[in-house]
């Protein structure tokens, strides 16, 4: 059988290594989990989203966030809208009012009526300043992972206490969730490539605008 | 290379890669004739390898741990290396654990067997693929075309090199060869015979393109029903895989399908999920030169409701359990496919990908490839030399790869196979050269000979010779020895010794 085979063939191949415990046979030197000094990382987040071609838009209190969003999607001329369930209804409220149409994934939206659809609105779970990178874990203010790709656009509102300074900071604050099995997807602007020529370009597979909502 | 036309008894579901094998490629020196004179392809390369370097050293500079982050990469992949028996089992129980089956694989066939019959379980007659080099390696494609399967390659640069009937030369930007109005012509030729035509007023612009490659796979996505991955990393204390990627074709991949089959090489396990912000910060900044990737997806085997019900993982061993055997070479198997050393390499930018003969080309394929498929080949036992030793690859790889270091030990182990199979021209050579050292009046003797030669000659350096001298001469002036020889201009005490000067240091000086 190949597994017997592959980790006999490894075993054999090992023989130089004497020390069973890992972290005794090679130390490690790094400090994990450490924050990077960074002075203003609600400011350097903004700044390096922006960076990747998103837009970032700024809300005082979580009051304002029905407003940004019923005139980002205006921006966009989105028409539809798909509101997870653990969406707080306020958000999306004055959109509708608008005459954005909402749509519930419930019963689960099918890939071919999901891709009719113009925007998704999720919430995330944590920011990464040093990266403009934005972390979701998918639960229910955020909803299945196929929500937030499949429409062409993605508003995503996140607290500043969710923004970290960096990786190994936002590693620590996800670890807990991939613990528990929740699938995560770290996004950094809009999709993009720089397949042809190493010329970057926004927007390929995934959400062509991505608009952030910063809250706080 | 013998290109035979084979008869086709039934139409091929996917465009067919160029003839013939990987493995018959000439050896390296022979091989670089035919792109060295493909003035377009320096020209794409030049452009392409320039700009993503230059990204690259912008932002590891920006930080002041990049060193450090470097270090740790190296220590934390050593650590799995030297028990990846300990850690493979421990990943494979989180894995079965959180509702995947896993899969091991000792050969590229075996691999190829797996994938196939879970694809062909299904019942369904195309899958789609997310870029992976370990499926590039076994060459999965070509296996599900023979089993009646097509395989979509959906990220763009992929999707180039399939529908232009190609190869990858590049592991990061697999069509880096390609320049724009290139792209647009195999779009225009090749997307309407395989799903949504490109549209006819295509121009050469990236952004259009990339529309038209939108447009062409979008269908497909939506309509498949499996999915193939590779991962970057795969985290041993949760079971949860890695894939990092810009366009948003591998999160289609990894999430729209009912089936997700994720094929991956052993040596991509990391012992923890903390582990993961080592080499998500190493990653990306070594390899497009961002500070960070536009996405990365990590899942954890089955997720109820969400993405992919039934989750694969197929181990491949592949050789890889052989390069583990050298505790020199195995230093290769840290590394996380980045590109930099490609990127920075000189010997690479001029003659592109495809003169190394294997998926793994630049400075990792030549200390990779032979250790991977052995050195049988003349392809195999040339790449060890296919580098001036420069170094510049080992100052950027993100996990301190010795490359320089592991081509003069692979090269060790090439001569020494020679020698053991026919102990011919080299060792004679050898031979000789050590009896005339061997005592000063013979070495003195021949030293006055070899002055002659450039008198009779009229020459002071040779260009090209005949065998067996050409291999040194071609690439090389061979220069001749000067009229007198040291010891001869010793003697005739004519010798102003420059270590004696007559005049005092100081007033030397300007």
């Amino acid at each position: 059988m190949s597994k017997s085979d592959i980790l006999a063939r490894i075993r054999n191949s090992l023989i130089d290594v004497t020390q069973d415990d890992p972290v005794l046979d090679v130390p490690v030197d790094w400090q994990y989990g450490q924050a990077t000094a960074v002075a203003e990382p609600i400011e350097l987040f903004i700044e390096r989203v922006i960076d990747y071609k998103a837009t970032v838009v700024r809300a005082a209190s979580e009051k304002d966030v029905p407003r940004l969003v019923a005139e980002g999607l205006a921006q966009a001329q989105a028409t539809s809208l798909v509101v997870p369930a653990g969406v707080d209804p306020a958000w999306v409220a004055q959109a509708a009012q608008a005459g954005v149409e909402l749509v519930q994934d419930d019963p689960p939206l099918s890939h071919q009526r999901l891709n009719e659809i113009s925007a998704v609105i999720t919430a995330s779970v944590v920011g990464m300043a040093e990266t403009g990178t934005i972390a979701l874990d998918h639960r229910g203010d955020q909803g299945r992972r196929e929500l937030s790709l499949v429409p062409d656009m993605h508003v995503c509102v996140i607290r500043t206490d969710q923004i970290v300074t960096d990786v190994p900071q936002a590693m620590a604050r996800l670890a807990p969730s991939l613990r528990q099995h929740q699938p995560v997807t770290w996004i950094s602007g809009p999709s993009a490539t720089s397949d042809i020529e190493l010329s970057r370009v926004e927007g390929v597979h995934g959400p062509r605008t991505l608009h952030v909502i910063v809250v706080g | 290379m013998t290109t035979t036309a084979l008869p086709h008894p039934t139409r091929r579901l996917t465009p067919a890669p160029p003839p013939g094998d990987l493995l018959d490629t000439p050896k390296f020196p022979k091989s670089v004739k035919r792109y060295l004179g493909n003035s377009q392809l320096r020209a794409n390369l030049r452009h392409a390898t320039g700009t993503i370097r230059a990204k690259r050293a912008r932002v590891t500079a920006e930080l002041s741990n990049w060193e450090q982050l470097r270090q740790a990469g190296e220590a934390i992949k050593n650590r799995t290396a030297r028990h990846l028996d300990v850690y493979l089992e421990q990943l494979e129980a989180n894995l079965i654990a959180n509702g995947a089956q896993v899969h091991w694989a000792s050969t590229a066939a075996e691999a190829n067997r797996i994938v196939v019959d879970l694809v062909k379980a299904k019942g369904v007659s195309e899958v789609v693929k997310v870029k992976s080099m370990v499926t590039q390696e076994i060459e999965l494609n070509e296996a599900l075309e023979a089993a009646g399967v097509a395989a979509w390659e959906t990220d763009l640069a992929e999707l180039i090199v399939q529908l232009g009937h190609d190869r990858p030369s590049h592991i990061l930007v697999p069509a880096i060869h390609r320049n724009r109005s290139e792209v647009r012509e195999i779009f225009l030729q090749e997307m309407k015979l395989y799903g949504r035509a490109a549209p006819k007023d295509l121009s050469d612009n990236p952004p259009d393109l990339a529309g038209a490659a939108r447009a062409h796979l979008r269908e497909k996505f939506m309509r498949a029903k499996v999915g193939i991955s590779g991962a970057n990393f795969m985290v041993a204390d949760s079971g949860t895989l890695v894939v990092v990627e810009s366009e948003g074709n591998g999160r289609m991949c990894l999430t729209l399908p009912e089936t997700l089959i994720s094929v991956v090489g052993i040596e991509k396990t990391v012992p923890t999920l903390e582990d993961l912000e080592v080499f998500l910060q190493l990653l990306p900044r070594s390899s497009t030169g961002e500070r960070m990737n536009p996405y990365t997806s990590m899942w954890t085997g089955v997720t109820p409701g969400d993405g992919p019900q039934e989750v694969h993982v197929v181990l491949v061993d592949n050789g890889r359990t052989k390069v583990l055997a050298d505790p020199i070479g195995r230093q290769a198997l840290r590394c996380i496919r980045c590109s930099a050393c490609m990127n920075i390499c000189p010997v690479y930018e001029r003659v592109g990908g495809h003169a190394y003969g294997s998926v793994y080309p630049g400075p990792i394929g030549a200390i990779l490839t032979p250790q991977l498929r052995g050195t049988a080949s003349a392809i195999d036992q040339s790449l060890p030399y296919a580098s001036s030793l420069c170094g510049a690859c080992a100052d950027v790889c993100p996990v301190r790869i010795p490359i320089p270091e592991l081509l003069v030990h692979m090269r060790h182990r090439v001569v020494e196979e020679r020698k053991r199979k026919h102990p011919g021209l080299e060792r004679t050579i050898m031979k000789v050269g050590g009896w005339i050292m061997g005592r000063g009046s013979r070495f003195g003797a021949v030293e006055k000979l070899a002055g002659k030669a450039r008198g009779i000659l009229r020459k002071d350096k040779l260009g090209p010779m005949p065998w067996p001298a050409s291999p040194w001469t071609n690439a090389r002036d061979l220069p001749l020895p000067p009229a007198q020889s040291f010891r001869d201009w010793w003697k005739s005490g004519q010798a102003d010794n420059p270590f004696v000067s007559s005049q005092p240091a100081e007033e030397a000086r300007p």
